[in-house]
């Protein structure tokens, strides 16, 4: 049910586009390294993130947010699930089962005492196949004419 | 007292809810119920931040935040079906 040749000037919506999407770029990237302590984590980090681009695509179109966020989603997914691969495959360089992960205290410049956990990497995987599997979704049913 | 205030606002929220859930069903044209949802998202906000004070707890606050998101998508890609027939364009200059 396109109407044709109806031209609309969406410059508020595209004006406030320009403003929400860091604001919740900002809150996915702090659901994403809260998940560890508090509820959050890689799975509903990505899907912000990947609503996020989805807010970008209403406001705009597939050829500008493709100017702006040249990026591979299949590609991504693929790299995401390589990630949490190799944290697996990673333990046995030390001699111990498949998926053993650890954490450590380490004394960041700016943070001070840091609690850093090899799980984060595998959450960075999870993070990326989220990303990825939902914008290849959604590009492809936006593209198809 | 305090629980006296959270019961009669949980109430008068349920109330509110009701009755948009009624102009959701009858509503004459597609606009009234879009507007019907997004204010029922508003209301699920606030019903979560009314629990998460029955609770005691702050766990649910990133809910609120995210809930005022996706209301906010939600209701601008159904406008945006309205007012053009497609949610994602290929190429707006065309």
């Amino acid at each position: 049910m396109k109407k044709a040749g109806r031209k609309t000037n969406d410059i508020i919506l595209q004006t406030i586009t320009k403003i929400v999407v860091f604001i919740i770029m900002i809150f996915s990237l702090y659901l994403f390294f809260a998940g560890h302590n508090a509820p959050g984590g890689g799975f509903i980090g990505g899907l912000m993130t990947s609503s996020a681009i989805v807010l970008l695509l209403i406001a705009y179109d597939v050829k500008t947010v493709k100017k702006i966020l040249p990026v591979n989603y299949i590609m991504m997914t693929a790299v995401g699930l390589f990630i949490a691969v190799m944290t697996g495959v990673g333990s046995f360089i030390f001699g111990v089962p498949f998926l053993t992960h650890t954490f450590g205290h380490f004394h960041l410049p700016v943070l001070g005492d840091t609690e850093l956990a090899t799980a984060v990497l595998f959450d960075l995987g999870v993070y990326l196949v989220v990303i990825g599997v939902t914008m290849t979704i959604i590009q492809t049913i936006g593209e198809t004419e | 007292m305090f629980e006296t205030v959270i019961i009669i606002s949980l109430a008068l929220i349920a109330i509110s809810s009701f009755l948009l859930i009624i102009r959701l069903i009858k509503g004459p044209s597609v606009p009234d119920r879009a507007v019907s949802l997004d204010a029922f998202g508003i209301n699920l906000i606030a019903i979560t931040a009314i629990i998460s004070v029955v609770l005691k707890t702050n766990a649910f606050l990133d809910v609120i935040l995210l809930l005022g998101i996706l209301a906010f998508i939600g209701t601008v890609a159904i406008a945006k079906f309205l007012e053009k027939g497609e949610i994602v364009e290929n190429d707006r200059d065309q």
